[in-house]
């Protein structure tokens, strides 16, 4: 693998060998000493343009457990009217050495720009762009469903036949695209539900089903409801009158989780906004895999990192093991 | 100072192929076996002979941003592209909102003598869209302007938009407006569509550019002034234009060569190249604007020629610069994607490249036809070679082409300027004005 900007296009057979990959890195988690020698000498950069603790330091245990060295490099602005270029910054990682670059970046696309551009050699992955994508937030939820449902025996199993429904705000959502791109590449059958000013125009390509009615989907009794971060500055900008109303129509209260059938469960990617997208009863239910999906986070970013970094890689540097 | 030429052999529109005598910046004779003692014979067989192209619409970035072109260098692009006259944006620093700063273009225009530069004046005070500029002014000032824009920015206020489209009436003008709503289009990235929804990029929708057509024609039925559409992108406001130049409402529209040929595929590379507003739109649009540009529903082909320093474009999407350099490909791109396609012909383009838009801009002395009497400005066009498109086809400050490493048709062989060659060959005259 050379990068990982997308799950749009990436395989099937691809995708369920990073699960499978994950699966070994989870069951050296378990442990005494969990840090492996594999990435010695490596040098992977944390290249953060917006902030996101939870997602850097998931990156940085991941890698730091397979021993590679560490750059946290939080870089503000973003164009040249903002301060440095991300040619300019790209240039300087290229510089230092790096072997990998894991990119957080508020404009959709900047992972692709990098990688594409010619400025750098390493590996890119994507931690978020923009409203893009999320790939290893997919990657980490495709994990936890997999292993939910089959356990021990998950390995080189898909998604096939599996019902997940996604809410809220798709339109801005990072993690929805990923979701919706990687859940039906493993067989599963996704559903949108949100208010309509939060579904993207348009979505009559996308492998997923679009209500907008969240008991309506919910009472088709699906497997995994997997709900999104609002964001409440989106109020402003009339997508929904008022918190309230977006919690009562789209919200996943104590009484709509009530309803959902035994071993369905409960999937946030975090942070939470207790008491608007998802109630307190919700989030800390036995159907909750919110802290699931954090610890599964570091076993797929191992494994991502390692398929770039010491896995067989298509391009020059493939042998250097 | 101009000189003689003897062109043999050239293809006329519609006409029998012909030798033409220029002398004195004017065209002097034409028929079979022409001489003249002393004259540079041009020859011209199998080149097809236009009127000298006339660009509505281009951004010549001086004053203030001469690190993305100059009026000399964005004139020595027109001229490599088979123009011989072009309209100047307003959207600089200054702004052109007085009659100084339009003087001022006029003669940076004469000077470089690559091309006529008439300046096009703001519509509002700093393109602010608040209070009208001194159009009479800049109306009555030695650059004659006719046509009044802010472009880059609609003229969304429809009081504003009435007022001015009512007060140029007193000199002949006409607004040409950029039909963008700016409330629908807030941090637009591209078209909203299918593509945005998957990229994940702020969309712009085509009822943003609708909408206000729909309101502008409108207001020119009501007000009896000219409105011209600049840029026209979707098959929306082709429809618009068609029922309202059907009711009798004085409009005209343009399109661009990139609307013509590009879609909105070509941006899930995140290649800044293919950034430009108003968006690529969808095939269906494409195929639109190509049927309305033959069916006469739009008037011209105008090139939006934008150019930007490679910092601009060379970063990721939302931080680019939204435009395109269009001049040096415009009539290939034409002759691509409404030639070859048989939906018009030589005579057309003829039209809709140089005496439209020179009539639609009151501009005299251009766009006119190749006939004995007439200024010389021609551009002998080869139609049988094909290339790739590339860096060195570029003649101005810029390279932000989205047409690198495509293969057009055609090839520019020669350009007249009012009777001297600023193209010759297939390459540039140097210091056509020493």
């Amino acid at each position: 693998m050379r990068h990982l900007l997308d799950t749009h296009t990436l395989d099937r057979t691809t995708a369920l060998r990073i699960l499978d990959v994950a699966e070994d890195m989870a069951d050296t988690q378990s442990r005494e000493v969990k840090k492996l020698p594999t990435l010695r000498g490596k040098t992977v950069v944390n290249l953060f343009f917006e902030d996101s603790t939870r997602t850097r330091i998931s990156f940085e245990a991941a890698a730091k457990r397979l021993s590679a060295d560490v750059i946290n490099f939080a870089a503000k602005g973003s164009s040249v009217s903002k301060g440095e270029s991300l040619k300019d910054t790209a240039q300087t990682l290229e510089a230092i050495g790096a072997d990998a670059v894991v990119v957080r970046h508020p404009a959709s696309g900047a992972p692709q720009t990098l990688a594409t551009s010619g400025w750098i050699s390493a590996g890119v992955v994507n931690a978020g762009d923009g409203t893009h994508e999320h790939p290893t937030q997919a990657l980490l939820d495709a994990f936890t469903i997999r292993k939910r449902r089959f356990g021990a025996e998950s390995r080189g199993r898909d998604l096939a036949g599996v019902r997940v429904v996604i809410v809220g705000d798709v339109l801005h959502s990072r993690v929805a695209r990923s979701n919706v791109w990687l859940l039906a590449t493993l067989g599963a059958e996704v559903t949108l539900v949100a208010p309509p000013t939060l579904v993207p125009q348009n979505v009559s390509l996308w492998p997923a089903r679009v209500v907008y009615d969240l008991d309506a989907a919910l009472a088709e009794g699906p497997d995994a409801v997997m709900m999104l971060r609002i964001q409440l500055e989106r109020m402003s900008a009339a997508y929904f009158p008022t918190e309230r109303e977006y919690s009562r129509r789209w919200g996943l209260d104590a009484l709509r989780v009530a309803g959902l059938p035994d071993g369905s469960i409960v999937m946030h990617p975090g942070p939470m906004n207790r008491g608007l997208e998802i109630s307190s009863e919700a989030a800390d239910s036995a159907r909750s895999t919110v802290l699931e999906q954090v610890a599964n986070g570091v076993s797929v970013r191992m494994a991502v990192l390692y398929l770039l970094l010491a896995g067989e890689r298509d391009d020059e540097r493939g042998g250097d093991l | 100072m101009s000189e003689t030429l003897v062109i043999t052999g050239a293809q006329l529109v519609g006409a029998e192929s012909a030798d033409i005598i220029v002398e004195g910046g004017v065209i002097t004779e034409i028929g079979t076996g022409l001489s003249r003692a002393g004259a540079r014979v041009i020859d011209a067989d199998g080149l097809v002979a236009l009127p000298g192209l006339v660009d509505l619409h281009t951004h010549l970035r001086e004053p203030g941003y001469e690190a993305s072109e100059t009026i000399l260098t964005g004139t020595r692009a027109a001229a490599a592209g088979g123009f011989t006259a072009v309209f100047a944006m307003p959207n600089t620093s200054p702004v052109a909102d007085t009659a100084g700063v339009v003087e001022q273009e006029l003669a940076l225009g004469e000077a470089a003598g690559y091309a006529t530069v008439q300046p096009i004046g703001a519509v509002t005070v700093g393109q602010k869209g608040e209070r009208l500029a001194e159009l009479g002014a800049m109306a009555t000032s030695r650059a004659k302007v006719r046509v009044f824009s802010d472009d880059g920015f609609c003229v969304f206020d429809p009081l504003i938009m009435r007022r001015a489209l009512e007060y140029v009436k007193s000199f002949d003008g006409v607004i040409a407006q950029h039909a963008q709503d700016p409330r629908l289009t807030e941090g637009a990235q591209m078209n909203e569509g299918v593509v945005s929804a998957e990229l994940g990029l702020a969309g712009w929708p085509a009822v943003a550019e609708e909408s206000i057509i729909a309101r502008d024609v409108l207001l020119a039925e009501h007000v009896g002034s000219r409105l011209h559409v600049c840029h026209l992108s979707t098959a929306g406001s082709v429809d618009i234009i068609r029922w309202a130049k059907k009711r009798g409402i004085a409009v005209t529209a343009e399109v661009t060569p990139h609307h013509l040929l590009l879609t909105d595929d070509l941006v899930r590379g995140y290649d800044a190249r293919f950034k430009v507003n108003p968006p690529l739109r969808r095939e269906e649009d494409v195929l639109a604007v190509r049927e309305g540009l033959a069916d006469g529903t739009i008037d011209i082909v105008a090139t939006d020629h934008a150019p930007h320093p490679s910092e601009n474009k060379a970063c990721e999407w939302q931080a680019a610069a939204n435009g395109m350099v269009g001049l040096e490909s415009a009539l290939r791109v034409v002759h691509q994607s409404m030639v070859q396609t048989g939906l018009i012909g030589w005579a057309d383009v003829a039209r809709v490249m140089s005496a439209t838009p020179a009539q639609i801009g009151r501009l005299s002395g251009h766009g006119t036809p190749l006939e004995v009497g007439r200024p010389a400005q021609i551009t002998l066009y080869d139609t049988s070679v094909d290339g790739v498109f590339t860096e060195a086809d570029l003649h101005g400050r810029s390279v932000n082409s989205p047409y690198l490493g495509r293969a057009l048709p055609g090839r520019v062989e020669f350009t007249v300027h009012g009777g001297r060659l600023t193209v010759d060959g297939g390459s540039l005259v140097e210091g056509v004005n020493a």
